[in-house]
């Protein structure tokens, strides 16, 4: 089994007639994903590559069945269209753009708490996820995952996401699902969404975490592997030498005040019984190890 | 973001938050005619991107004329912790009765806005956190439902100001989440928030940062970009669009994506390397941003040689490779050049490279290997 995603999962594309939305569009229609739709308002009735066009998620989603979309729209209509996907029923929502103004973020992730339960969001600025062999939605490079599991992949970082699966790969490890949540501060899926998720999923036998620094959520997911997770995890935190007060890129990763250093994510992970590598080819190896004692 | 003082209590007075009347100004004479213009007592005030400014004596009391103009003499041109003053603000001294604290920020826990209002203000609130963490009452507030007089209110009343100043401290806060959220804030402070003799509450300090993502919003947000305390390399990485960070180090780094970029500084280190810089090129980066790149790591003079790790995405490895080759073709490039490129169209990008290589250019299969090579080219 995978987790929020899988072959039978049909999606829409917000933002498919885009360079970068067509792009990525047509690459996960090629991996195998169900990319049933596009959206546009004023493009309705033409298609992208035989992927029809409907005038919003709502009228897409009558016509298709999809239950998800993907959103590769540029930051300012984001919030537009989160909402709009969440009214249509959407039970998921991937958002790969970047550059989400973080009061936009706040604001629809509680509105999406409060009036969509039903709806879960994944990002803004994120990969997006893959179940090898059955689905990928967003900008992860395919060919880099091995399917069949018994990993389950979630990490706060896009590139970092495609590191761990390619170090599993080159192990011959597959992967059940790889969620990417994303470097910005209000992310719509956690850490611990995500390892409830693959907890309860029974392909899954084990987890790699990949986090960085800034916030608290790595801690809070120690907190939560500590006293809820039976399941072995293996971890690393990218940015243990970035000097405090320097923003590294993402929006949501800096060290402040003495808060969210890699030391003490590192610290309260091994705490909760994490095995904790010091860069990505560790965290691979130790994965590894625990594969094969399973 | 951050602003400076005088840019904050500007930022503020769009809002209607009360703070002192004065102005800001880089001229002695200038600095003068405020003076005259306020009334004094004034305060004259450095403007750096730096705390500790006032035991550096970055901030002085003027009686008078005299006084402005020595002040701003001494103060205009200071070295504060490697930060020249170029700008002086001036305002009107206010008489003080009692000091607070108030602050808007994102409790990214709770993935809600997070007020804090403190009785004893003045001093650090991370100092007031520690000593009296009782002496803070915060206040949680939905982003989706916003913050209602009734709630402020309550959370005055919890933080336990003197009743004369409630009604004012209301008024500013209302005002203050509402700048906080309009104006695309990270963070609003007010410290001190002062309540005078006469009963009046009012601004008497500002530290406001603000979301660069949501400058498309407010472009008169440019002028604060353009005063952001940045080193030569970052100037010039900035003005290219670059996601860049000047460090000590002998290796220059290039990577795609924040995470990967900080991952290949911590593999640096690891393999006994120290990096030059933090680089993210970041997703869909085409030729001209890696060229743009090179550049501004080229002119590091510190630099021996350079990274670049590439985990494609939204990142093409051809555009990589053909971005690498290009600049190798407009910059004289003074360092070597270690390439690993994995990910979306990765062979096709190692097959552009392929016939390139030399001792100015190599490539390897793996992030460590990289690292260990480009480190001992460095000659650390």
């Amino acid at each position: 089994m995978s987790i929020f995603v899988d072959e039978n999962t049909k999606v829409i594309y917000q933002g498919l007639t885009g360079s970068t939305g067509r792009y990525y569009g047509l690459l996960n229609r090629d991996y195998g994903t169900q990319v049933v739709a596009g959206t546009h308002p004023k493009k309705a009735g033409t298609d992208v590559d035989g992927i029809p066009i409907f005038a919003s998620v709502a009228d897409a989603a009558e016509a298709t069945g999809a239950t998800a979309t993907c959103i590769f729209i540029p930051a300012g209509g984001v919030q537009g269209a989160v909402l709009e996907a969440a009214e249509a029923g959407m039970e998921l929502v991937v958002c790969i753009t970047e550059g989400v103004p973080a009061h936009d973020e706040a604001n629809f992730f509680n509105v999406l708490r409060r009036d969509f339960p039903g709806t879960r969001l994944l990002g803004p600025n994120c990969p997006g996820l893959i179940s090898p062999g059955k689905a990928n939605i967003g900008i992860t490079a395919g060919h880099i995952a091995k399917a069949g599991g018994p990993v389950g992949i979630v990490s706060r970082s896009g590139t970092l996401t495609y590191q761990a699966l390619y170090e599993l790969q080159q192990k011959d490890i597959g992967v059940t699902t790889c969620v990417g949540i994303g470097g910005d501060p209000v992310p719509g899926t956690s850490f611990i969404d995500c390892l409830e998720a693959f907890e309860a999923d029974p392909e899954t036998k084990a987890v790699m975490m990949i986090g960085e620094i800034g916030g608290s959520a790595e801690e809070e997911a120690a907190d939560y592997i500590k006293h809820n997770m039976s399941k072995p995890v293996s971890s690393y935190i990218a940015g243990v030498t970035a000097p405090a007060g320097k923003k590294m890129g993402h929006a949501g990763a800096i060290v402040s005040g003495g808060q969210g250093t890699a030391k003490a994510k590192m610290e309260a992970l091994e705490d909760a019984g994490v095995r904790v590598g010091q860069n990505p080819t560790e965290a691979g190896e130790l994965m590894a190890e625990i594969v094969a004692g399973l | 973001m951050d602003l400076l003082e005088y840019q904050g209590k500007q930022f503020f007075a769009q809002y209607g938050i009360p703070v002192s009347d004065g102005e800001a100004t880089g001229d002695v004479e200038e600095a003068v005619a405020i003076a005259n213009r306020v009334g004094y007592p004034v305060v004259v005030k450095a403007q750096v991107h730096v705390g500790g400014r006032g035991k550096a004596g970055g901030v002085k009391l003027a009686d008078n004329e005299a006084e402005a103009r020595e002040h701003a003499t001494n103060i205009l041109g200071l070295d504060i912790k490697g930060h020249i003053v170029k700008t002086i603000w001036v305002e009107v001294a206010s008489d003080i009765a009692e000091e607070y604290y108030a602050s808007f920020t994102l409790d990214r826990s709770a993935k809600q806005y997070l007020g804090m209002l403190s009785a004893e203000g003045g001093v650090e609130i991370e100092t007031v956190a520690e000593e009296n963490p009782d002496a803070i009452a915060k206040i949680h507030v939905n982003p989706a439902e916003g913050l209602s007089e009734e709630a402020c209110r309550a959370w005055v009343a919890a933080a336990k100001l003197n009743p004369k100043a409630t009604e004012g401290a209301v008024d500013i806060l209302m005002k203050l989440f509402t700048a906080y959220v309009e104006g695309d804030a990270d963070l609003v402070e007010i410290n001190p928030l002062i309540l005078k003799p006469t009963g009046e509450v009012h601004a008497l300090d500002a530290k406001v940062s603000l979301d660069a993502n949501a400058m498309y919003e407010h472009p008169e947000y440019a002028q604060y970009d353009a005063t952001q305390p940045r080193d030569e390399r970052e100037e010039a990485a900035h003005a290219k669009g670059l996601q860049y960070v000047g460090l000590d180090g002998s290796v220059g780094v290039i990577a795609n994506g924040a995470g990967l970029a900080m991952s290949t500084l911590d593999v640096v280190n690891q393999v006994g390397g120290s990096p030059a810089n933090f680089l993210d090129i970041g997703g869909g980066a085409n030729a001209d941003v890696m060229a743009g790149a090179l550049e501004v790591i080229n002119d590091d003079k510190n630099v021996k040689a350079i990274f670049i790790n590439i985990f494609g995405g939204i990142t093409r490895g051809e555009e990589v490779a053909n971005g690498i080759i290009e600049a190798m073709g407009r910059v004289q490039l003074d360092s070597p050049i270690v390439v690993r490129l994995d990910g979306t169209n990765a062979e096709e990008g190692r097959a552009i490279l392929k016939p390139k290589l030399s001792d100015r250019l190599m490539m390897e299969d793996t992030m460590l290997s990289a690292a260990a090579k480009a480190v001992e080219l460095a000659g650390n």
